[in-house]
């Protein structure tokens, strides 16, 4: 498993390491941004997600703030929610995925994924003042955890998604985004998405075969 | 849990389980998806393959509005860490996976069941009000009354299995049914059926007994 991320320390500049071990109190200086990994790798959230999970590092989770929260907050207000309300849940669905960082699984879900269901619950308790029924947890034991290439895989299907999406016609895109911001209801939705989810449907439901397995 | 994934052969439409990871589902119809993906792999996997649609589309969106504030969420972590007791307990017997479970009390034994007649019961869920969900009990051998009706109804089994037009389905098997279907389900014959079923418009029954029984229905 990729619980040493050591990896990320030799991806800073040698004197931003310095500060950290020297005086780690500063982290939550400004120039601690630099830690933000370039956009878009997503193995670099993944790590960080599980440092955040294994020591509750404040310097990680910043990291995973200052990328996903105002995004989140972005999210809810396309969503109908106005500024002071998607503030506040913006906080709580960040405050979620530091408490529930456990629960993360890199061989089904990107960060963004994971943040995204988060994002949406909360927002579903929000707006329409009802709980979302959800299915049962499935998690990997302590004992078996999943392996750092299916990890890697997956994570690099999904920015293969991400950029399928960007390629696709302007309406195309617009239209499902409508349906994941809300603007359009259940009988409006067709799945008809135009993206290649093929191959990631493979490899996830392959992740889910393996974790059963591991349940057993 | 007492499932083989891989024998369910009736699943959520793709189109119900978009909607669904986008939270475009009313609360009856998410507790049919919720539920039925608990028992059924593929459809996880379909779920899952739509949340990361979601998330491209989370991660590519423009904002342009204040970043949300960092020590006040720290703060809320800190409080939530203070009133952090023991994990929720689990609820979920053998016939009613989790998320139902939660619906009616954590068992089958707390169901409140109503006579609807012809030995059939049934216990409406609280849901919100744009569809409705209720807990079918019907003895084996027995019909229900002829339907047909307006918008989706989802029909899950929990326990048993029936046949109608469409096919047989035992646990873990949804019927997705729309207007054009009239159908009668028949439970089969030695065990008693217990179904989940959501609608999005009130049924309307074909038969002149049925008719005096909707209002039984409550819905």
């Amino acid at each position: 498993m990729l619980r040493d991320v050591s990896t990320l320390d030799s991806q800073l500049p040698t004197e931003e390491r310095a500060v950290r071990r020297v005086a780690p109190v500063q982290v939550r200086a400004p120039e601690r941004h630099v830690m933000t990994p370039p956009t878009g790798d997503a193995a670099d959230w993944v790590a960080l997600v599980q440092k955040l999970r294994d020591t509750r590092d404040e310097a990680a989770f910043r990291a995973l703030f200052d990328h996903f929260a105002p995004r989140v907050k972005a999210y809810l207000m396309k969503s109908g929610a106005d500024a002071s309300m998607a503030e506040e849940c913006a906080q709580d669905v960040m405050a979620t995925l530091w408490h529930k960082a456990h629960q993360f699984d890199p061989t089904r879900a990107s960060v963004a994924t994971w943040v995204y269901t988060i994002a949406r619950n909360r927002r579903i308790d929000m707006l329409r003042k009802q709980r979302r029924p959800e299915p049962e947890e499935l998690a990997w034991g302590p004992e078996a955890e999943p392996e750092p290439d299916e990890v890697v895989g997956l994570q690099q299907e999904s920015l293969k998604l991400g950029r399928a999406m960007a390629a696709l016609p302007e309406k195309q895109r617009e239209l499902i985004q409508k349906a994941y911001f809300g603007e359009l209801s259940h009988s409006e939705i067709a799945a008809e998405t135009g993206l290649p989810l093929g191959t990631i449907k493979s490899r996830i439901r392959l992740a889910l075969e393996r974790l059963r397995h591991a349940m057993t | 849990m007492t499932r083989n994934t891989t024998t369910i052969e009736h699943h959520l439409t793709p189109a119900l389980l978009m909607a669904y990871s986008a939270g475009a589902l009313p609360e009856a119809f998410s507790l049919v998806a919720a539920t039925h993906i608990s028992m059924c792999d593929h459809c996880r996997a379909e779920l899952e393959t739509y949340d990361t649609v979601g998330g491209a589309i989370l991660d590519t969106v423009e904002s342009d509005t204040e970043t949300p504030d960092f020590a006040k969420t720290m703060a809320r972590i800190a409080r939530a860490d203070a009133a952090r007791n023991a994990p929720p307990t689990r609820l979920a017997d053998d016939v009613l996976p989790a998320p139902l479970a939660s619906y009616v009390g954590g068992s089958l034994d707390n169901v409140k069941w109503r006579k609807v007649g012809g030995g059939v019961k049934q216990a409406i869920l609280s849901t919100d009000r744009d569809a409705s969900a209720r807990l079918l009990y019907i003895p084996a051998g027995t019909a229900v009354p002829d339907h047909g009706h307006r918008g989706i109804e989802l029909t899950l089994v929990l326990q048993g299995a029936f046949r109608d037009e469409d096919g047989r389905f035992a646990r873990g098997d949804l019927e997705v049914a729309d207007e054009s279907v009239d159908h009668t389900p028949v439970a089969d014959e030695g065990e008693d059926c217990i179904c989940l079923a959501a609608t999005d418009a009130p049924l309307r029954f074909s038969g002149m007994l049925p008719r005096l029984a909707q209002p039984f229905f409550q819905i």
